[in-house]
């Protein structure tokens, strides 16, 4: 089983975050479960959110604690939360910002997510270029299926601009990934 | 089909496709998607015919209901905690007057203090109302047990509620099969009133009933609900049958076979205590679940068997009697009242129950009586220390949400 | 009323009957075809105002609706002294549910006869004051709200009076009951408080809105009648005067009632969409003490050295009305 957390504020899409990556497992035929650490709607409020991915069926509903990938939608939030806490040894952690991030666990990848949607999409939801990152860095769902949900969810306009700042994400990390590599 | 999809979506897709007439509607978190869901279906078209009504409170929804109902329409709604307790007069009403309407009940706390998260006090507090009370396990089984409320329903005429835990099961999105209409057309048939307001045969219904005959008529409803021990698992059977997958009936074991220890538990913890007890199984503890998915009628015959030769039996309670205990347990009791029982009352409030509090859980030999799993003892002392220290301590509520910033600073 | 103006006068009093006219203009209780809705072998008190209302409410809105009808009762003094276990002595299909709910129960039925096709069977929902200016006010005012298709006809008798005559939000200043006892600086209800619940009705802007009284029995047929023309929420609200809660003598209670519009206590009018559209004028103006005194709840105001004081707020009451509908033909001579 593979656990995500999702971190940021309330208006981001973070919710959304998960729910598209466990539609996006869901059309590779795998199991999936998207949660919100619920509470009443408040925008600009820290927000969690959380995607299990497996093959078999997901039984438990409880929170994850140990997540092999934590993505981090605003990283205001480093500073004063307990974001990465639990993320296993071999994690990784995905963050949305435009400089170089140094933390003491995990492997860490940027991705300048709100710039690219301002770009792309015209509005500072980091949500679809970080889903991007994600299938580059872990490869649990493709850069097709994370299309596809992006799809199947928005209407064809805002879909396909968020699929594209998905695809561009995607890209930058891979890049990342093969410099590291080479390194 | 196969679908990822909300919880609440998935259980608004299964009422559309039961077809009810009147669907009235009052909006209290965690059951917004669900009303809102069906809201859209309706408008669109989509969910045709049916009535539509926003009503002004949760005693005006049910009350629309029991009058809908009355005059032939197959009727829904939804609910939980402070909304299920704002109708519980008309909760008692419809079951005394015999009116088979379908209820969700999203599970949730009841303040004070004020709290939105999930766990059983809602429904548990209305045990005795005459509505039936079956709990779903996961988001498939609680669209399912929604086609199986309206045939339970409608052929005893008594209402049902379906709880399905609030939040933790509303709002996860996961696979769940939906079934087709054609499919649920041949398993839930229109609606045959036992009783009906029609001008061409005028009845009085909800007339008085004095000492004379108030005992029979209550005892009448109490066959009914025990009918429902038949008619429950005949109709999960059928449900089985047609749709190719087990939901619904009374009780549910899970590796109980040869099982010293047994935990029985309503609702999705359920999930996280099958994932514990494969774990502990796979270290060579003798531990096993029983699910109880009928909850009223309380199903002690299917449970003791379920139970089996188990020599201890752990009890898992969401809920609780202020002052007393377990409530499950105290029916578990009556099933089995040859065994130590332990009532572990866990998740309140929406706190989560983790697999690892579980396991420890299980592992230990000294259960009390009674736990509250996960108690943080030193929040509890700082406020007893307060009340002795003043008699003008203040509002527990607040002492404590302020201590939580401080506890761990000693 | 639409204007027909034909005067006969029976000794003593003003009710009417006139073999004479067509059967269709006459009482519906003439007619011997009748529903006969709510029919004999009830319990209500002899002389109880509400009986007689509901009698004639019912019977007129089966007439009008083809018999096509369905009521749905509130709790209180009609609904239990019309269905005394084991017996019903309604001849409708009828459902009581709560005390607080018909308005909402009756939602409910108009719903489901609208997805059902049978557009055509009317939903009458019915209730005392207590259950409807008090308990019921919530699920009033959000039927009205959604101006659903349905006329909530309220019995207005100015106290719970099935449970012993205690005080509710429609009881008038002075008034005794058992909880607005006669004693201490201020006996009875106090001033300043109470519920106009045709006004608020009004407020909601619902197609139709009126007031009538037992007095005058064709007057409340007719406005069942009318009301039943529109779709939509609509509220009639009847005084019926009950001789226990009153403390008057049962033969009085159509008197009693006449004199509380005479006096100007009553407004007798019809609204629609929230705008007053037609007044019963008082024929013969009472002062408000020829109303108050054969009341036993009234009696702490009057004796050796009678509440001047009190007697006067209340006529100022019945001046306001007065003024506020003008209820006064200044054509006729008072």
């Amino acid at each position: 089983m593979f656990e995500v957390r999702v971190h940021g504020r309330g208006g981001q899409g973070v919710v959304t975050a998960a729910e598209l990556l466990s539609v996006a497992a869901f059309t590779e035929g795998r199991h999936a479960q998207a949660f919100p650490s619920f509470g009443s709607e408040r925008t600009g409020a820290p927000v969690v959110a959380y995607c299990r991915i497996a093959d078999q069926e997901i039984r438990t509903h409880s929170p994850i604690v140990a997540p092999d990938a934590v993505i981090i939608q605003d990283a205001t939030l480093l500073g004063g939360l307990p974001v990465l806490d639990g993320l296993s040894p071999n994690g990784f952690v995905l963050v949305n910002s435009t400089k170089d991030i140094a933390l003491d666990v995990g492997d860490v990848f940027v991705v300048p997510a709100t710039e690219l949607a301002l770009e792309l999409v015209g509005r500072p939801v980091p949500n679809a270029a970080l889903l991007g990152g994600f299938a580059a860095v872990s490869g649990v769902v493709s850069l097709e299926s994370v299309s596809a949900a992006i799809r199947e969810r928005f209407p064809a306009k805002v879909a396909e601009a968020n699929v594209a700042a998905a695809t561009r994400a995607f890209g930058i990390v891979r890049a990342e990934m093969e410099e590291r590599q080479h390194a | 089909m196969l679908r990822q999809i909300e919880g609440s979506r998935g259980v608004a897709e299964a009422v559309a496709l039961c077809r009810p007439e009147v669907i009235s509607a009052y909006p209290i978190s965690p059951q917004t998607h669900i009303v809102e869901a069906l809201s859209a279906m309706v408008k669109s078209g989509e969910l045709s015919p049916c009535e539509y009504v926003n009503v002004e409170s949760e005693f005006a929804a049910l009350s629309a209901a029991i009058g809908a109902s009355a005059a032939g329409a197959r009727t829904y709604t939804a609910t939980a905690s402070q909304g299920l307790l704002y109708m519980v007069e008309a909760l008692y009403n419809a079951s005394g007057l015999g009116l088979p309407i379908v209820m969700t009940v999203a599970n949730r706390a009841i303040g004070a203090p004020i709290n939105i998260w999930n766990d059983h006090s809602d429904s548990m507090s209305q045990r005795d109302s005459g509505w039936l009370q079956l709990y779903a396990e996961t988001n498939q089984e609680a669209l399912d047990l929604h086609l199986q409320a309206f045939r339970i329903a409608e052929e005893l005429s008594t209402p049902v509620m379906v709880c399905m835990d609030g939040f933790v099961l509303t709002h996860a999105f996961e696979r769940v099969d939906v079934p087709a209409q054609d499919q649920v057309d041949a398993y839930v048939p229109a609606y045959e009133p036992r009783q009906v307001l029609d001008p061409a045969d005028p009845v009085s219904m909800g007339a008085m009933v004095g000492p004379e005959a108030f005992t029979e008529v209550r005892y009448l409803a109490h066959m009914r609900q025990l009918d429902a021990l038949t008619v429950v698992p005949a109709v999960a059977a059928e449900f089985a049958d047609r749709f190719g997958r087990t939901s619904g009936g009374l009780v549910r074991p899970y590796r109980t076979e040869d099982a010293e220890t047994v935990v029985i538990a309503l609702g999705s913890v359920l999930g996280t205590l099958k994932d514990t007890v494969d774990q502990l199984r796979a270290e060579g503890v003798s531990v096993g679940v029983v699910g109880i998915t009928t909850f009223r009628p309380f199903p002690y015959e299917a449970l003791r068997a379920a139970v089996g030769g188990a020599a201890r039996v752990v009890v898992l309670e969401r809920a609780f009697s202020v002052g007393t205990g377990g409530i499950v347990t105290a029916d578990v009791r009556t099933a089995i009242p040859d065994r130590p029982l332990h009532t572990v009352v866990a998740g309140l409030g929406g706190r989560p129950v983790t697999e690892a509090s579980l396991r420890a859980l299980l592992l230990r030999d000294d259960l009390d009586p009674l736990t509250f799993l996960d108690l943080n003892t030193d929040l509890v002392e700082r406020e007893l220390r307060r009340r002795r220290e003043s008699p003008r301590s203040g509002p527990t509520a607040e002492n404590l949400l302020r201590d939580l910033d401080r506890v761990g600073e000693s | 009323m639409p204007a027909k103006t034909v005067k006969f006068y029976q000794t003593g009093s003003f009710v009417v009957g006139n073999r004479l006219l067509p059967i269709v203009d006459r009482s519906v209780q003439a007619d011997p075809d009748r529903a006969n809705s709510l029919t004999c072998g009830h319990r209500a008190c002899q002389g109880c105002g509400e009986a007689l209302g509901a009698r004639y409410a019912i019977d007129a809105a089966m007439r009008a609706t083809n018999r096509q009808m369905v009521a749905v009762n509130a709790t209180g003094c009609l609904e239990v002294f019309s269905t005394p276990y084991p017996e019903t002595s309604w001849q409708v299909p009828w459902i009581h549910s709560l005390f607080g709910n018909a308005p909402a129960v009756a939602t409910g039925v108009a719903a489901a006869m609208k997805v059902k096709g049978r557009g055509d069977v009317r939903v009458v929902a019915q209730g005392g004051d207590g259950g409807t200016v008090d308990i019921g006010f919530a699920c009033l005012s959000g039927m009205f709200e959604r101006n659903d298709d349905v006329l909530y006809i309220c019995y207005d008798n100015q106290a719970y009076m099935n449970t012993g005559v205690q005080r509710s939000g429609a009881t008038p200043p002075a008034a005794r009951t058992a909880t607005t006892q006669a004693v201490g600086p201020e006996p009875g209800n106090v001033f300043g408080q109470g519920k106009n619940v045709p006004m608020i009705a009004m407020a909601h802007e619902i197609p139709y809105v009126a007031t009538a009284t037992v007095a005058e029995l064709r007057d409340l047929e007719y406005k069942v009648a009318r009301a039943m023309e529109f779709r939509g929420a609509r509220y009639l609200h009847v005084l019926v005067p009950c001789p226990l809660g009153w403390g008057s003598p049962a033969a009085e209670t159509i008197r009693l009632a006449r004199l509380a519009k005479e006096s100007g206590l009553f407004p007798v009018f019809e609204a629609e969409h929230g705008e007053i559209v037609d007044v019963s004028k008082i024929r013969r103006r009472v002062p408000v003490e020829d109303y108050l005194r054969p009341q036993g709840r009234y009696k702490h105001l009057f004796g050796e050295s009678p509440d001047t004081e009190v007697i006067a707020r209340i006529q100022a009451g019945a001046d306001r009305n007065i003024r506020r509908f003008d209820l006064l033909d200044n054509s006729e001579v008072s």
